[in-house]
């Protein structure tokens, strides 16, 4: 079922600039070439009837409902699959036409269940309003022939063509009895999703939906993302929590609180309850598309693990205490006075959420500076993408991608490094690979055959599938090739780069331990295919390349980052659509969290604290004096407080205790702090360490922005009540109070007017425009009132674009005999980060544990069959996992996912971190696999911590005196 | 802080300006980072180290953390 609110167009919009005049039903219109009629009409506002036409998909012309008559030609033609011509004269509604319409609807409903009443679809039901548009009155075939509607024929055997309805996916039903063939549901999933999981069965009336070979939805190849949901016209396929609450009757337009790709929805709703969440058409993100996690796993807002009171302890052995929010703000801002007092002023600060909203994070930021007075401020992405930030900097002068999703239309060559797309960044992942079916050229690097290698339709031109920890390597070889075979675009460089920079650079590269035949035994990529690869790259057309942790979570992930942004400058990728460079975030307000001044070295608009015209700026507005030197990051907090040095610590929505490598090391330096306060939906593993609970709010429930990886600032927007009474915002906004740091705003619009007044390249940002644009990409200011969807045009942001010298130092993490694998980490489609969220939904259905991947050979080797306990061991830690046997790794190369506590994934990952910032190394670990018989002492240890704390949170006394 | 941790950190960044050429430039441009990045706490520490004896750090790190400067304690 559609949106509520949409307008169904029919076909999707032809994007011709040159027009066509034609006339329907008398009226003349001017509609771009290539437009169909039907759509012509329906921008009119001329609904021709139709039923396997929809505007997300392309025309098909199947039901031969949409009929209509043209001056000049033999016929009935299809409206969906005629395009408007010059001077055409066209009749929708003719006598004729309503009896061939009449005719074609008798017949659906023939083999239809008349369950109207009673059905899910009952309100925006398409084949229901096209009864009712064409006057069906009657059926003169009957009922008791032939048909998929009932279970046993009048006689009482069994009806071969009935299936029974399929309700194995967790989030929806297919009821097969209610399908009209269509195919709208199957042309949802090979254009929308390109999963390609779907099939007509059959001829003629025996035609019928099938998931891959007639499996169930659940045991098919389908990813859930919910397009065929979308798109079924009936209630064939609905999804269950519309068929239990029905209709919603009103819409609003949010952002999706998962990853970076940030895809607008509407959430449908009958009141405070959400019905169902449907991708928004004008999301100019997702353009209507979805992924399971986006649209399906919501339950864990409404979950009874979340905690919606704030609660107090003094140690983390004793029972919590529920106490009112004017005791937990008092109780807090009295802490830290007195850490402050006793320890220095520099004992405490803040981590920010690159799950919280831009207007959240800001003020995080700004209460560590300004109330706590210093900038001990930092946040997750310390451990995804700082090295981006540090890399795109330096090279062409802001730390954010080049392009917007849309640039890939224009892409001839896609080069995807270290990101997992159709996994991670799902929806733009369907785009890209839409994008390549069409016939654009794959380059993927990575160490594992990730789906994108070989996916239905598609197949990589080529995949080097290098050794962890060698991207540098990699990336100076493809640099070396460009410059040796003359392939550098020499105008572009020598219009728009730093001369002297690249001079160097070109000498740096072309040194012969940088060919690919000299790297080769580094990589273990063959020299002939990476030559063949950056050929393609740097001559086949417009370049764009797709980078994610895979390249940031490297002891060298900032030198990746600046090789990357090398490559583009070289080949003249950069700065205009379909190149560019562009970072897949991970979590959905990455890049946000980073722009609203986050590290602790940097002040919103990444402007560093120590620049004198920025912190007066920033001193002016806040009204107090602010630091110039840069305060600590995370791992420097852990550091700190491990030698006693720092004591107190406000987490907003972050979980460094299960994200952050070491654990051991990440839970030795909570343990030392004397009072942490973690807002958050639920306990989660930090909290557990915590003296203060302060109950977060979901996204549901507040107003503010996401700003996702191509600096898109979208609007949530509030569609409940925050569960525990304040939205984030306004909880920090309390505590600040309490701390002695006024702040005074009214909604969260009030504080992003104050981030425009402070930072250029947010002066033009409201919230106001945002509604009526829809989003806009920073930056959004006087030079660019509505937006900057493709940066560096004419110019870097920096001037000139500089190149920067990338040596290859391997890492120090290498294998051994005692430890002769690589461990990488990475993600899942269905699971999110630490999982908090999407581990308490349905999604668990599709993965319940993480599993350690391995090669077949290493395998065998250790005697480890599928399934097998096997324990992992690095210098580190140890933890135990059942194997996952896969030939999509190299031998050598082991990887697992980290979206359960108690896998303790990173119990193995290490100290290392990237040179420039501390970004962890988390896709280099050498380990030991070994079978085993039983859980590491680690986890034996978190179990019983676990059930420790569980118990006093149950024991928790309420100190409101409520019964 | 753990001053091992420190120096490793330190070494890090120096390998990555130890492939610029110009040995002035790769001096300036470890003790930069280090004067951006690092809490004027981690950079004292260095510092002391150094007059300790700097055991552990690279030659071109040692020479970018002598030219560091370090807010006193009272300012920071």
């Amino acid at each position: 079922m559609l949106s509520i609110v949409d307008i169904d167009y029919g076909t999707p919009r032809a994007t011709s600039e040159k027009t066509v005049e034609l006339q329907i039903d008398g009226r003349t219109l001017n509609v771009p070439e290539g437009t169909s009629v039907m759509r012509a009409a329906a921008q009119a506002g001329i609904s021709i009837p139709k039923l396997c036409a929809t505007d997300m998909l392309e025309a098909f012309g199947s039901c031969r409902l949409c009929l209509v008559e043209i001056e000049g030609r033999k016929g009935y033609p299809a409206s969906c699959t005629t395009p408007v011509t010059a001077g055409m004269k066209v009749s929708t509604q003719t006598p004729k036409l309503a009896e061939i319409r009449r005719g074609v609807m008798e017949l659906y409903i023939s083999d239809h269940p008349l369950d109207c009443l009673t059905c899910p679809a009952n309100g925006h039901c398409e084949l229901q309003d096209m009864a009712g548009v064409v006057g069906l009155r009657e059926v003169r075939y009957g009922y008791d022939g032939a048909n998929h509607v009932h279970a046993q024929t009048k006689q009482g055997e069994a009806n071969p063509l009935f299936v029974a309805k399929d309700e194995s996916n967790p989030y929806f039903t297919f009821d097969p009895s209610k399908c009209i063939a269509c195919s709208r549901c199957v042309r949802a999933c090979d254009e929308v999703q390109g999963t390609f999981a779907l099939t007509i069965q059959g001829r003629g009336f025996d035609s019928k939906v099938a998931a891959s070979q007639d499996n169930r939805f659940l045991d098919s190849e389908c990813v859930s993302c919910g397009a065929c949901v979308q798109a079924c016209p009936t209630a064939t396929l609905s999804e269950k929590s519309l068929i239990d609450k029905g209709q919603a009757e009103h819409s609003v337009i949010t952002t999706c609180a998962y990853c970076g790709v940030g895809c607008s929805f509407r959430a449908e709703m009958k009141g405070e309850e959400i019905v169902r969440m449907v991708p928004n058409k004008d999301g100019h993100a997702n353009h209507g598309h979805s992924c399971v996690k986006g649209r399906f796993a919501i339950g864990y807002a409404s979950h009874p693990d979340r905690i919606n009171t704030p609660m107090i302890r003094t140690k983390i052995s004793d029972p919590w205490q529920i106490v009112s929010w004017e005791v937990a703000f008092a109780h807090v801002a009295s802490e830290f006075k007195r850490l402050q007092a006793t320890y220095g002023k520099h004992a405490i600060g803040g981590i920010t959420s690159s799950r919280c909203t831009n207007e959240e994070t800001y003020l995080v930021q700004k209460l560590v500076r300004a109330g706590f007075g210093n900038n001990n401020v930092d946040t997750c992405a310390r451990v995804c993408h700082s090295p981006t930030g540090y890399g795109l900097k330096a090279t062409m002068g802001e730390s954010a991608g080049t392009q917007d999703f849309d640039s890939i239309e224009q892409t001839d060559v896609v080069l995807v490094i270290g990101a997992n797309t159709t996994d991670a960044h799902p929806v733009f992942g369907s785009q890209m690979k839409r994008r390549l079916r069409a016939g654009a050229r794959l380059i993927v690097i990575d160490p594992r055959r990730i789906d994108l290698v070989r996916t239905p339709h598609i197949k990589a031109d080529y995949h080097l599938k290098l050794k962890p920890g060698t991207n540098v390597a990699m990336l100076n070889t493809l640099a070396h090739v460009i410059v040796t075979e003359g392939l550098v675009d020499e105008a572009f460089v020598a219009q728009r780069c730093e001369p002297e920079a690249f001079a160097k650079w070109r000498t740096f590269v072309a040194q012969e331990k940088y060919s690919p035949e000299a790297m080769a035994a580094q990589t273990g990529v063959p020299a002939e295919a990476v030559r063949g690869a950056v050929r393609l790259y740097a001559t086949g057309g417009n370049g764009a390349i797709y980078y994610g942790l895979g390249v940031t979570e490297h002891a060298q992930g900032s030198t990746a980052v600046m090789a990357i942004a090398n490559l583009a400058m070289a080949t003249g990728n950069i700065g205009r659509e379909g190149v560019g460079v562009n970072p897949l975030r991970g979590q959905n307000n990455v890049q946000g969290s980073c722009d609203m001044g986050s590290f602790p070295h940097e002040f919103p608009g990444y402007r560093h604290v120590s620049d004198v015209a920025t912190r007066e700026l920033f001193e002016k507005a806040w009204g107090v004096p602010l630091l110039d030197e840069p305060g600590l990051r995370i791992p420097n907090m852990f550091e700190a407080a491990l030698d006693g040095s720092f004591k107190g610590l406000y987490i907003e929505g972050e979980d460094i205790a299960q994200s952050d490598p070491d654990t051991q090391h990440v839970t030795a330096a909570l343990s030392a702090m004397e009072c942490i306060v973690v807002q958050d939906l639920f306990l989660n593993e930090t909290a557990k360490y915590a003296h203060v609970f302060l109950p977060g709010s979901s996204f549901l429930e507040k107003d503010g922005t996401f700003t996702n990886a191509e600096r898109r600032i979208s609007r949530v927007g509030k569609v409940m009540v925050p569960k525990a009474g304040y939205a984030d915002w306004e909880v920090t906004q309390e505590l600040a109070r309490a701390m002695g740091y006024p702040m005074n705003y009214g909604h969260a619009s009030e504080i992003m007017d104050e981030i425009a007044r402070l930072t250029p390249t947010f002066h033009g940002v409201s919230f106001d425009k945002i509604d009526r644009l829809g989003s806009i990409q920073w930056p959004c200011n006087d030079d660019h009132p509505e937006g900057t969807p493709v940066m560096h045009v004419g110019e870097f942001v920096r001037g000139k674009g500089r190149f920067m010298l990338t040596e290859y130092v391997p890492t120090s993490e290498k294998v051994n005999a005692e430890h002769p694998l690589i461990l990488t980490t990475g993600r899942i489609l269905s699971q999110y980060n630490v999982g908090a969220q999407t581990r308490r939904t349905a999604n668990v259905m599709w993965h319940d544990e993480d599993r350690l991947e391995i090669h077949p050979h290493d395998a065998e080797e250790r005697g480890i069959n599928e399934s097998d306990w096997v324990g992992i061991t690095s210098r580190a830690g140890d933890t135990v996992l059942r194997a996952m046997i896969s030939e999509r790794m190299q031998p050598g190369v082991v990887y697992t996912t980290f979206h359960f506590p108690g896998s303790g994934a990173n119990v193995i990952t290490t100290e290392n971190s990237d040179w420039a910032t501390n970004c962890p190394e988390y896709k280099v670990t050498a380990v030991q696999v070994t079978r085993v018989s039983q859980p590491s002492e680690w986890q034996k240890r978190f179990r019983t911590f676990s059930s420790e704390q569980q118990a006093l949170l149950d024991q928790s006394v309420d100190t409101l005196g409520q019964p | 802080m753990n001053i091992e941790r420190l120096i490793t950190m330190a070494n890090d960044i120096t390998n990555y300006f130890s492939a610029e050429p110009d040995h002035a430039v790769a001096v300036e441009g470890i003790r930069n980072h280090l004067t951006r990045f690092w809490d004027p706490v981690m950079r004292r520490q260095l510092k002391a180290h150094i007059a300790a004896g700097g055991d552990g750090l690279l030659p071109l790190a040692r020479e970018a953390v002598e030219r560091l400067d370090v807010p006193s304690n009272a300012a920071n």
